[in-house]
């Protein structure tokens, strides 16, 4: 695709990629040290774009909500004109927790230990008596809630960043703005967060889950029971992700974003029908088929409804729109640990009967529950526990498909464009 | 008491009803109840999986919506952590008992306390029950709990209890630290 990756990788000892002999490693010590953990902290999570969450999560004027975002507890909330914010969740007076509920509609927010309030634009709004404080108090904003440096979104799915002097979110997500599209373009309403929230925990560091979010290799190991259930759900599986064809691909998009795109034999809410749901989500999902068709051509059609795409956007954001569509970010409390919040993601126009049908295929793969995830989590956290043993057994190896032109989805190529840019930005800040 | 004189009686330690309540449509005893979710805790806990599967009546189901969710909460509408139908509950017990089943292999140790036994109510397919409960989960020196409560609606069926449908509520703010719910609560 075009971006430059330097030949070697001098800069960090945690990453080495030797092209000419088509290797790649990765230091085991890079997932349990705490110094890199720091290093990442400062390198990464405070100046990349980093997601909060999506426009529907607060749909309407006034609707608020808290989560914590790269490390920092965060209100993202419409003020009264519909204007989007997103504040840290501390009093600007001593720093008690401003808003303690976790979503709700509000005019305004109220401290409760000296009851400063503020409107839901974060302006201060108390009525305090003369001669308590000098008459211009808080002209300089000390008194209002602190804004988060930037905050913009590409498509309703809202980022924030630590860094006043970053970069342009559409610049920053480069080629992925291409596949949050085909993701998007699924319908013409707009897309909307399912009620519900997977917040979970894996005992594993970060970018275990980075990787293993579009790791096509470790499928059919991992995941046999899982493709012993779909057997009996959608009969026969022959070639069943299109590996050896150019349907089965990785794509580097850039600033360490990538994605692994493919076939798959799932049933697919847009839009891969399969026998389980009934004649009436069959022409539902038709008519679907044959308006992307008319709207995008059937070479865009096809990629939309029938390819499945599991993207990373850099550093911790998973967008997986496979059996149903999912969005995921994480973060790292410690080096082998990470909480996890997950959530659903539908077209808004979608019939009850279909949405059912989403939700039901959600489960039978992702999440705490799901007939995967849990295996997923126990790999992870094998890997984590295994790494104890680094000083002797060092290197990670993620080699595979290196010598390929065009890498398939079970190769390691995604996940070495993602190593890529974690080492850029780390040897940046390793250098200042 | 629901159904004073009403009696029951173990029969090849499997818990067989009378005769008057094989033959009423009225609620199941409390007590009968509270037993028979001793005896699923017991089969879980053993792993008796056959066993527990054999407790559901055809066409029930067993949900777990997301830690903290309203009892009424809709998995047609919501996300949950486990939404199966009959098919795929079997499913899961299939799935459970092979050794490819990784969080579970080697099988995780555990332990489920029940208590706060409730009839709540007739509801239209049997007897709904609530009643509180502590499962403890551990497995390479890591133990996790999860609590909170289970709603029931299990019905006579052939001289036994059959469950229709089985709901766990989990009491908590997140699934933190447990991060899975890989066994069945």
């Amino acid at each position: 695709m075009g971006y430059e990756t330097p030949r070697s990788n001098a800069g960090t000892p945690w990453v080495r990629e030797d092209r000419d002999n088509h290797r790649f490693k990765v230091a085991r010590r890079a997932f349990i040290d705490k110094d890199v953990l720091e290093l990442e902290r400062r390198a990464i999570f405070d100046c990349c774009w980093i997601y909060v969450g999506h426009e529907s999560e607060i749909p309407n004027a006034n609707d608020f909500l808290t989560r914590s975002v790269a490390g920092r507890d965060i209100v993202f909330n419409r003020d009264r004109a519909g204007n989007v914010h997103a504040f840290f969740n501390i009093c600007p007076h001593r720093g008690a927790t401003v808003v303690r509920e976790r979503r709700g509609n509000a005019l305004g927010f109220q401290c409760f230990y000296h009851g400063w309030a503020f409107s839901n634009t974060g302006t201060f709004a108390t009525r305090i008596a003369n001669g308590n404080y000098p008459d211009d108090f808080g002209k300089d904003k000390c008194t209002d809630l602190t804004a988060v440096p930037r905050l913009e979104n590409y498509r309703g799915l809202y980022f924030l960043n630590l860094d006043r002097d970053a970069i342009s979110l559409t610049d920053y997500l480069a080629d992925a703005k291409r596949y949050i599209d085909v993701v998007m373009d699924q319908t013409e309403a707009s897309m909307e967060i399912v009620g519900g929230t997977q917040e979970y925990s894996i005992r594993a560091n970060w970018k275990l889950l980075v990787e293993n979010s579009f790791d096509g290799y470790h499928a059919a190991t991992t995941h046999s029971t899982y493709f012993d259930y779909l057997t009996s759900t959608v009969g026969s599986m022959t070639q069943p992700f299109g590996n050896g064809t150019n349907q089965s691909r990785a794509v580097d998009l850039g600033n360490g974003h990538a994605l692994v795109e493919y076939p798959a034999p799932w049933g697919r809410p847009i839009a891969q029908w399969i026998p389980a749901w009934g004649d009436a989500v069959k022409a539902e999902l038709d008519s679907k088929f044959a308006r992307l068709a008319k709207l995008y051509g059937e070479d865009r059609a096809h990629q939309i409804a029938h390819l499945n795409r599991n993207i990373v956007i850099f550093p911790n954001l998973v967008i997986n729109d496979i059996m149903a569509l999912t969005v995921r970010t994480f973060y790292p409390d410690e080096p082998g640990f990470m909480t996890v919040n997950a959530w659903a993601m539908a077209p808004k126009d979608e019939s009850a009967d279909l949405r059912k049908w989403r939700l039901y295929n959600f489960l039978e793969f992702l999440g705490p529950g799901g007939f995967a995830t849990p295996d997923d989590v126990e790999a992870l956290e094998s890997c984590q526990r295994s790494y104890r043993n680094h000083e002797q057994a060092g290197w990670n190896d993620i080699s595979k498909g290196m010598m390929k032109a065009a890498p398939a989805t079970d190769d390691e190529e995604q996940m070495r464009c993602f190593w890529r840019g974690w080492n850029r930005r780390m040897s940046q800040a390793v250098a200042s | 008491m629901l159904l004073a004189g009403l009696e029951s009686t173990h029969v090849a330690g499997r818990r067989v009803m009378s005769a008057a309540l094989r033959q009423s449509r009225i609620a199941l005893p409390r007590a009968d109840c509270e037993d028979f979710l001793y005896e699923e805790a017991a089969m879980l806990d053993e792993w008796r999986l056959d066993d527990w599967i054999a407790l559901f009546a055809k066409g029930a189901i067993y949900e777990v919506p997301a830690a903290g969710a309203a009892d009424d909460v809709n998995p047609a509408s919501a996300l949950f952590y486990i939404a199966d139908d009959y098919h795929r509950l079997c499913q899961r017990v299939e799935r459970l008992k092979k050794d490819a089943a990784h969080s579970e292999f080697p099988r995780s140790d555990g332990l489920r306390l029940i208590s706060n036994v409730r009839i709540l109510g007739n509801a239209e397919t049997g007897t709904s029950v609530g009643c509180a409960f502590v499962t403890y989960r551990s497995k390479n020196d890591v133990t996790d709990i999860y609590f909170g409560h289970h709603r029931y609606v299990l019905q006579p069926a052939d001289g036994a209890i059959r469950i229709v449908s089985k709901r766990t509520l989990l009491d908590m703010s997140s699934l933190r630290p447990q991060g899975r719910v890989s066994i069945i609560l």
